[in-house]
């Protein structure tokens, strides 16, 4: 081969590498993505039940229900809106009622109830998860300061 | 007082950072050995300054000294010595402190260590440690003050992290910040070539070592974390594609290129620009990862405190250094002498295969790391990017490496024999198929997939010891001159046997805790007994425990074998700590072989019963463990003969007599 063949098939594997990595990518991102909601969104637009989502917002203070055995209910508000949420595992240690809380899962099929496999919560007393918190400020219902400092999560499958 | 010493030194220490950062350039531009010779002494000056600052905020620490806010934000008086120590860089500020000490910490290294550099190669990569230190030194002073005072000062501090008071805080950043920060020596090293315009085989001899450490620190520095998360936060993940993970994986993935092209580099000549493309980009990522984790862009356990001065800050030292770096590059690469060109069936081929493979899966790791970040800006649609997308993009990317890995030692330089190869290889192949039969055999109901995954593990061990086999010799000449020749073989081999070998078993590791692990929720009453993982698991009861500013509820268990007999106790607890109000979950380990119970305790329930999360992690240690075997590669190669004793100029004469070949034509 001569040095500008050589060339030529370095140049061409590399562009090889590209491509496949870009259409990896581009496959994982249509698919393999959470998109963050509040209360208020999801009231707005119900997502189907193969649609992964965030919900983010408070647990309502009074909603905590414990059920049997690890078996949870409680209520996510944005302070206008509210869903109830299952989950079925141990919640993580800062799990408050009051305080910030995303929640990862989905809605089955013709329910209202919003069925968790992954509860996220604070790992300090300040802390709020940032979207709830953004999204607090966006609809003037930011009440305190807060300072980050951590997720917790406990992932449940 | 002490404080206050402290605070002025680390300005006197921003002055020093600039003279290290002026005055040696100038000299190298003029020739001036006098000016160039500034370098060194302003380096050790530096970190001399640095290392007396940060000894003053110890001493506040140790000493409780709440009148300084830092300390009162992030310490308390009941803490463990240990604790107060660690506590330093517990925090935003404190972290800061460690980065810049460690910059600096590098910095006089190579003043101490470079004598045998060429003078103005030794006095261009100072300066630009003088740049990145003089930026990062102004970043604390305005915006991460560690030394502001508080008055009237509080009798009581607020108390660390709970989650950070362990000994992980010990281990983990200040080996995580080696690493990290250890890449700045190979951008230095980089950014001097692209200004003095000459890079050669020598450049990659003294950039090799400097890579090497960085990246041996920065594999232990990542194990730890993933281990010390895994312990910690109680939900027995190990590694979960965070953000913050990925900030500190993304310059070991380009790093881990940089090792093999500087190789390459240092042998063959080849691959010059690409080699300081790496070392730019290595820096450029850990730089990246330091905005990630520092700016509050982010939220984890890591994002201390979210001041937006800061991180507008970091992004701009962020930009000024990596768009100065790739101008740099744009405009001076061209002048670097191309070097030696070798068949795509080579030592060098499979390097640059190597380097592919990583630079792409790097890619694959930035785009899912940036890009919520980018469309939360640009449209402001937050979304979060997961498991699935590393999985879907990263692992097709990986595996094919896994698979070429063993090949790259056994190949020769310039051209080699591909078949040739592939039979030292029939082996670990064997070998690795057989396990796979096995594990489908025995294991029943085992994933095909883990069961290949097991296999390309066991092939990867096997066939990283093949190397080792064939340049001693096994089997062709006699045991005791195999035994010599094995014992002559330079120390870099064994590094890079121990480096391969190591991935293997950290394979094996992933693919076992992902495959055959078992998690059971559920909820106990002392006397109740579970099986997991082979073994049963009695729930003994319940006892109250106080500690150094917490309280704790603490759960004993017996593990029990088949035969009912108790082969060990695990406690699991959770703790409540009064001075933050914060609970936090102390999870059950015991070790078998490789595997792991993990017991983590859950909330109380109605009628005695206790909520509890029992895992089994099958061969979870070796993930660890593989990670502490690279570094020991690491280890093993740095202290090679050819990097310990530098003799770069006959080396580089002696490349420079050799004709460029030019094989395959």
């Amino acid at each position: 081969m001569t040095r500008k063949q050589k060339r030529l098939a370095i140049v061409v594997c590399g562009m090889a590498f590209i491509a496949t990595a870009v259409i990896l990518v581009m496959f994982a991102l249509s698919s393999d993505i959470t998109f963050f909601r509040t209360p208020s969104d999801l009231l707005a637009e119900r997502p189907g039940p193969s649609t992964h989502i965030r919900l983010g917002g408070l647990v309502e203070p009074g909603t905590v229900v414990r059920g049997k055995g690890t078996q949870v209910s409680f209520d996510v508000t944005d302070r206008k809106h509210s869903v109830k949420v299952v989950y079925d595992g141990i919640l993580p240690d800062l799990f408050r009622a009051g305080q910030g809380v995303v929640a990862e899962g989905n809605f089955p099929t013709g329910s209202d109830v919003f069925v968790a496999d992954t509860v996220l919560a604070k790992h300090d007393e300040k802390y709020m998860p940032k979207e709830v918190v953004d999204e607090l400020k966006k609809n003037g219902e930011w009440y305190g300061d807060t300072s980050t400092a951590g997720d917790a999560r406990t992932a449940e499958k | 007082m002490i404080i206050e010493l402290g605070h002025f030194a680390l300005i006197l220490a921003l002055a020093t950072t600039l003279i290290q950062a002026t005055l040696p350039l100038l000299g190298a531009r003029r020739r001036d050995a006098a000016l160039m010779n500034v370098g060194p002494v302003a380096a050790v000056g530096t970190f001399a300054l640095i290392a007396a600052s940060f000894a003053a905020l110890t001493s506040a620490y140790v000493r409780s000294d709440f009148s300084v806010l830092n300390v009162w934000q992030n310490s308390h008086s009941m803490m463990p010595l240990l604790y107060k120590f660690t506590g330093v860089w517990g925090n935003h500020e404190g972290s800061m402190m460690l980065w810049v000490l460690i910059l600096a910490f590098f910095g006089a290294l190579v003043a101490v260590f470079g004598r045998n550099l060429p003078h103005t190669l030794r006095a261009n990569v100072l300066a630009v440690q003088g740049w990145i230190a003089c930026a990062f030194l102004i970043f604390v002073l305005l915006t991460s003050n560690p030394f502001i005072r508080l008055y009237p000062a509080p009798l009581e501090g607020q108390d660390l992290n709970p989650i950070l008071q362990d000994f992980g805080l010990a281990v983990h950043p200040p080996m995580l910040y080696l690493g990290y920060v250890g890449f700045s020596i190979t951008f230095s090293f980089a950014i001097a070539a692209l200004i003095d315009g000459r890079i050669d085989a020598a450049w990659a001899r003294w950039v090799r070592p400097w890579a090497l450490a960085a990246w041996t620190f920065l594999t232990l520095g990542i194990a730890m974390g993933s281990y010390w998360s895994y312990y910690e936060l109680g939900w027995g993940g190990w590694w979960f594609w965070d953000p913050v993970e990925n900030a500190s994986f993304m310059p070991w993935l380009a790093g881990t290129a940089l090792l093999h092209s500087a190789l390459v580099m240092e042998k063959r000549e080849a691959l010059k620009i690409w080699t300081v493309l790496l070392a730019i980009l290595t820096f450029s990522l850990s730089l990246l990862g330091t905005f990630l984790v520092r700016s509050g862009v982010l939220t984890s356990v890591h994002a201390f405190a979210t001041d937006p001065r800061r991180g507008v800050f970091i992004l701009g030292i962020l930009i000024l250094f990596i768009g100065g770096a790739f101008a740099l590059f744009a405009w001076r690469a061209p002048t670097l002498r191309q070097g030696g060109l070798f068949s795509p069936i080579s030592r060098e081929g499979a390097l640059v295969l190597n380097n592919l493979f990583l630079t792409t899966a790097t890619a694959t790791v930035l785009v899912g790391t940036l890009y919520p970040l980018a469309l939360e800006a640009l449209t402001g649609e937050k979304i979060s990017v997961g498991p699935p997308f590393f999985n879907l993009t990263f692992a097709p990317l990986i595996v094919p490496l896994f698979v070429a890995v063993p090949f790259g030692p056994l190949l020769a330089w310039k051209r080699g024999d591909l078949l040739a190869a592939a039979e030292r290889l029939y082996f670990a192949m064997g070998a690795a198929l057989l396990v796979a039969l096995a594990v489908v055999y025995f294991a029943t109901g085992a994933p095909v997939l883990a069961a290949l995954g097991i296999g390309l593990g066991v092939y990867l061990m096997i066939g990283a010891l093949a190397d080792l086999a064939m340049r001693s010799g096994l089997g062709r000449i006699d045991a005791g001159k195999t035994w010599h020749r094995f014992k002559g073989l330079p120390r870099s081999v064994f590094g890079t046997t121990l480096a391969h070998f190591g991935l293997g078993v950290s394979l094996i590791g992933i693919v076992c805790a992902t495959a055959f692990s078992t998690e059971m929720i559920t909820t106990m009453k002392p006397g109740d007994v579970k099986a997991v993982g082979g073994y049963e698991v009695r729930f003994d009861g319940m006892r109250s425990e106080t500690g150094g500013g917490y309280r704790a509820d603490v759960a004993t268990f017996s593990a029990l074998d088949g035969a009912g007999r108790v082969v060990s106790t695990v406690s699991s607890a959770k703790r409540f700590y009064f001075a933050r109000q914060q609970p936090t979950t102390e999870a059950g380990i015991r070790t078998f072989g490789f595997s792991q119970l993990y017991i983590s305790l859950g909330d109380p329930e109605d009628g005695g019963g206790r909520v509890v999360r029992l895992w089994w992690k099958s061969q979870v240690v070796m993930i660890w463990l593989g990670a502490v075997i690279m570094a020991a590669g690491g280890v093993v190669s740095l202290s090679d003969r050819r990097l310990r004793i530098g003799a770069p100029a006959r080396r580089r004469s002696r490349t420079l007599a050799r004709p460029v070949a030019e094989p395959g034509e």
